[in-house]
């Protein structure tokens, strides 16, 4: 039992493991979620998540030290935000024959998403800095967390609820699209772009590379957007504090 | 490859240094992403950069494998849940139902505006 031990104590402290089993997890769930046809219930997003938080938990890793690893991969959110560049540019056309119905969804929808959340939220007795730390969740993550820090939230709350509503709404938007018989993909991918901003968009990049160019640009606009509407709901309708 | 990622980091950064100096309430990220489109709009008037032939460059390839797995980028953020396991205990409820309903009524609210307005607006051309 000794030199296994004296391993793990070793390797749990590097970087490279945590990495490596995010990597392998993620290459293990993405595969999962090809056999069952991209079915919008097998989440690549999800399973990965849920199957490390529970390696942690089991093994006693601190986030911190996960981190450490996975950092690299959080990295890349940056370049990879940039990259939707190049979907833009190649559908630039359509974007700017769809700029009005974009903006308009863009306001209804962002108001829908901050003002619907705190009312079901305040429902039940639930203290303000979680109210606060809910409110931007629609919003891409690092943006949701600096919005949710400035007005008094809980920025590592809100990252959590940021990638349950991405989840979710990677989830739920096909089948409910499908029901609704709406099958315009530049609606249907703004809409989970503004609902569920990245993880809406790799799920919409999944179906049609036009609605993944819809969310991505959605995204991009509804963390500006929110970031001016979000202050000036607290200030108005959440007093006090 | 490099030389995409170049490119790519170019763009943030430039983005970052913008808005943090000017105080703007926009993502560095997301004003990289356009500053990189009005760079590729630009130079296309000098047919340096076509539309059709963009996927094929080097810059198209690595900006498309990076947006097929823009999945994993999110799992360090969601696994920091285990830090939060105590409030989403204690207010498991209100934050599920809220986060329910705030989903499906943006994802309805959405595509209605965008359907409807872009009805409008093609039956006036």
């Amino acid at each position: 039992m000794g030199i296994p031990f004296a391993l793990w104590v070793y390797l749990s402290a590097t970087p490279l493991l945590w990495l490596t089993l995010t990597v392998v997890v993620w290459v293990f769930a993405d595969w999962l979620a090809q056999r069952a046809g991209r079915n919008p219930l097998v989440n690549p997003v999800m399973i990965t998540i849920v199957a490390i938080a529970v390696l942690l938990v089991a093994t006693g890793t601190p986030y911190g030290t996960y981190f450490d690893g996975a950092q690299f991969v959080y990295f890349l959110l940056g370049p990879a935000t940039v990259a939707i560049a190049l979907p833009l540019y190649k559908n630039w056309s359509t974007v700017r024959r769809k700029a009005l119905p974009m903006l308009a969804a863009l306001v209804a929808g962002s108001t829908t998403a901050i003002v619907s959340a705190v009312a079901v939220a305040a429902a039940w007795d639930v203290p303000r800095t979680v109210l606060i730390s809910l409110a931007p969740k629609s919003v891409t993550a690092a943006v949701a967390m600096s919005i949710s820090d400035h007005l008094g939230g809980l920025p590592s709350l809100t990252a959590v609820l940021v990638v349950i509503t991405g989840v979710l709404g990677a989830v739920i938007v096909t089948p409910l699209m499908n029901a609704m018989r709406l099958h315009d993909y530049a609606a249907r991918g703004f809409a989970a772009g503004v609902a569920a901003h990245g993880i809406g968009a790799a799920r919409a990049f999944v179906v049609d590379p036009l609605a993944g160019t819809m969310a991505g640009i959605a995204m991009g606009l509804n963390a500006v957007f929110s970031s001016l509407l979000v202050p000036v709901f607290v200030r108005l309708f959440m007093a006090g504090g | 490859m490099l030389r995409a990622l170049a490119i790519l980091f170019t763009c943030q950064l430039a983005g970052e240094a913008i808005t943090r100096s000017l105080e703007l309430p926009l993502p560095g990220p997301v004003l990289g992403l356009l500053i990189l489109v009005a760079i590729l709009l630009a130079i296309e008037r000098w047919r340096l950069v076509d539309p059709s032939t963009i996927d094929e460059t080097s810059l198209g390839k690595v900006s498309n494998g990076l947006l097929a797995t823009l999945g994993i980028l999110f799992v360090p953020a969601g696994v920091g849940a285990i830090q939060e396991l105590g409030l989403l205990g204690t207010y498991g409820p209100a934050l599920a139902a809220a986060l329910l309903v705030s989903t499906v009524l943006t994802l309805v609210v959405t595509v209605w505006v965008f359907v409807g307005v872009s009805r409008l607006t093609e039956r006036k051309d």
